[in-house]
């Protein structure tokens, strides 16, 4: 590689040639070579799910999935097996049902109270608000860990000082609404952060004239910054959505207990147990899983890398 | 199988509709009543005059999220720093004083935790960054460059349940006489080495075959990120090296890579946060067995299903303390580059 890098002597015309002049150090055929083995490397094992999700058992269970190449035998009963039938515990379907349910509400509530309180912390200054700016952003990394059992006492027991209830306890297990507002909770500080740091570069001119138009916080919130901030609002919106789609920790604490609410990924959990070595059907569930965030990934991956660059390239 | 059911397949199917549209119902329900009472307070906070209005809007704009905050992650996480320090059993644990701490550093088995755990927090980071590090640099130049992005970029659409699946049929095991339907295994046999072991029971390479599902899924994230840093480097840093004489490999390592450092670092750290909370890869491909519980599988093991509260919470504390250095060093750095601004 340095060999080659030695080679390439252009004359500085741009930077940008310049900066190209180092790629090219790096695109020898054996580079091209590397690239194309580790995308195949990258994608091979999601192919060989896919493939085995539409085989027929007899074929799944005597001879791996690149046979079909040579042998092409395939069938869709399994995917109607593990959504409609899928032996103790009832098939998939319910359960995309559950993570459709859990998802939207945990997204759109989300979403929402973290753009009010972006733009209280960036526009309706006060005494404080940098410092819980920051105190939020240091909240993103506390390990969910640390809430998760009282958090779970909270809602099954209220608190109390020694006998003297000071809330009650809600009564909500078998419900959306502990996986919801865990949810929000924890989605929280990721979603002030990102919006706080698109909502405070919004242009400060345009929201000084509505007000001596004589327009109050609210009616700026909802005609100037909701409309303005649709990108980053829709960069977070991706991300909350596969966050809490592909949560199994959340689910498994807060809707562990009844399949009523439990989502996908927690049922899934369970069939790698039960499904054991019939791999058609195992793949065909995992696959059922994975397809509606690989839509959501393919058709809107411009605003998922935006906002992910907006998280972590900060500046 | 035990996939026979008796019940007619239309019947289940036409009650598990009526369940579902009940549910959806329900769901949108629930927005329509938040968004109309968002709404409303909207409308009756901005009638509001005097004095009260100016507290009033900020109570409402950031008090949810602050409420929010504090029940959900604030009081608990202190409870749980609490819990730590007492017994087992939640409702009238004694005090314990660093006991469980004491019992996490000796005990063998979550000796073993605590150090595959730390295992996980270097060979993962480390190679998720090098490899998405070397993406970034060597792709720019092919063709279809967004295809290959696009496809190393997927895995982080996947949930952990789901890679984990992809990849326990990947280390998927059976007799060598027989034919193999892992690919892990096929791909060895292929190369000459016969007898290939049962993957996933065989300490310590488990441990790494269960990293290469976090390098899978994370090294997309690295690659795209580095990939933006490395365009956004000046073009007059540029010019100015290679008037100095730098040109080519020596240009890449000694003048990019120190203009992204601090992006590789923020990198590093995120994936290293990600992975000292990893759970679900170790719960799905092992359930912790053979040698490969980390602690955060051990944390929910120790919490939920054998209900030894105090351990639990012990455990929580130490990834917390594991990531407060990481956090540390992030919440200096935004600090640093909000005084620049």
């Amino acid at each position: 590689m340095s060999a080659e890098a030695v080679q390439v002597k252009r004359a500085p015309s741009s930077g940008a040639a310049a900066s190209k002049d180092v790629r090219k150090a790096f695109s020898s055929p054996w580079a091209s070579i590397f690239i194309i083995a580790l995308t195949v490397l990258w994608t091979l094992p999601t192919v060989g799910l896919f493939i085995t999700s539409l085989r027929p058992a007899k074929y799944v269970a005597n001879s791996g999935w690149w046979t079909v190449i040579s042998h092409p035998h395939f069938t869709l009963s399994n995917y109607n097996e593990v959504l409609f039938k899928g032996g103790s515990g009832g098939g998939l379907f319910p359960y995309v049902i559950n993570s459709i349910a859990i998802t939207i509400p945990a997204t759109l509530i989300t979403l929402a109270i973290a753009t009010m309180a972006a733009y209280g912390l960036a526009w309706v200054k006060f005494k404080g608000s940098d410092f819980v700016f920051f105190a939020v952003f240091a909240l993103q990394v506390v390990p969910l860990q640390m809430s998760l059992i009282p958090l779970l006492r909270f809602y099954n027991l209220g608190v109390h000082i020694g006998s003297v209830p000071i809330f009650p306890a809600l009564h909500l297990g078998g419900t959306y609404y502990p996986v919801w507002v865990s949810h929000t909770m924890f989605g929280l500080p990721l979603a002030v952060f990102l919006l706080h740091n698109f909502i405070s570069q919004l242009p400060g001119d345009m929201m000084e004239a509505a007000r001596v138009d004589g327009a109050n916080h609210f009616r700026i919130f909802r005609t100037i910054v909701l409309p303005l901030s649709a990108p980053a609002i829709a960069a977070f919106a991706i991300f909350q959505f596969l966050w809490v789609w592909n949560d199994l920790l959340v689910a498994l604490t807060f809707a562990g207990g009844t399949p009523k609410v439990l989502p996908l990924t927690g049922r899934l959990e369970q069939l790698v147990g039960q499904y054991g070595a019939n791999w058609q059907l195992l793949t065909a569930g995992a696959f059922i899983a994975l397809i509606i965030p690989l839509i959501v990934f393919f058709s809107l991956q411009r605003y998922f890398v935006r906002g992910l660059l907006a998280g972590s390239v900060k500046g | 199988m035990g996939v026979s059911v008796s019940v007619p397949n239309a019947v289940v199917i036409a009650s598990t509709f009526s369940t579902s549209v009940g549910k959806i119902g329900q769901v949108v329900a629930v927005v329509a009543v938040f968004f109309a009472a968002v709404l409303l307070i909207f409308f009756a906070a901005g009638r509001a005059t005097g004095r009260f209005q100016r507290p009033l809007t900020i109570a409402i704009f950031v008090g949810p999220a602050l409420v929010l905050l504090m029940v959900g992650l604030v009081i608990p996480s202190f409870r749980t720093a609490f819990l730590s320090l007492h017994g087992a059993n939640s409702a009238h644990a004694p005090y314990v004083g660093f006991k469980n701490f004491g019992w996490a550093f000796t005990d063998p088995a979550t000796q073993s935790v605590l150090l595959n755990t730390l295992a996980w927090l270097i060979v993962a980071p480390v190679l998720a960054t090098l490899i998405g590090l070397t993406i970034a640099i060597v792709v720019d130049r092919m063709k279809r460059q967004a295809l290959v992005k696009s496809l190393i970029f997927m895995p982080m659409a996947v949930s952990f349940v789901g890679a984990s699946i992809i990849w326990k049929f990947v280390y998927d095991y059976r007799e060598s006489s027989q034919p193999q339907d892992g690919l892990l295994s096929q791909v060895v046999i292929f190369l000459g080495w016969k007898h290939p072991p049962n993957w996933l029971l065989t300490h310590p390479l488990n441990n790494f075959l269960l990293m290469v599902i976090m390098i899978w899924i994370e090294t997309g994230f690295a690659m795209v990120v580095l990939s933006a840093a490395i365009k956004a480097v000046p073009d007059e840093v540029i010019e100015a090296a290679r008037v100095d004489g730098a040109h080519g490999f020596g240009l890449f390592s000694k003048i990019q890579i120190p203009m992204i450092r601090a992006t590789l670092v923020v990198v590093l750290t995120t994936v290293m946060i990600a992975t000292l909370k990893i759970f679900d890869i170790v719960r799905t491909t092992t359930g912790g067995n053979f040698g490969t519980d980390v602690a955060a599988n051990d944390m929910y093991s120790k919490s939920f299903v054998q209900n030894d509260v105090g351990k639990g919470s012990a455990l929580a504390l130490i990834i917390f303390l594991g990531v407060l250095p990481l956090i540390a060093y992030n919440v200096i750095q935004l600090k640093r580059e909000r005084a620049n601004r």
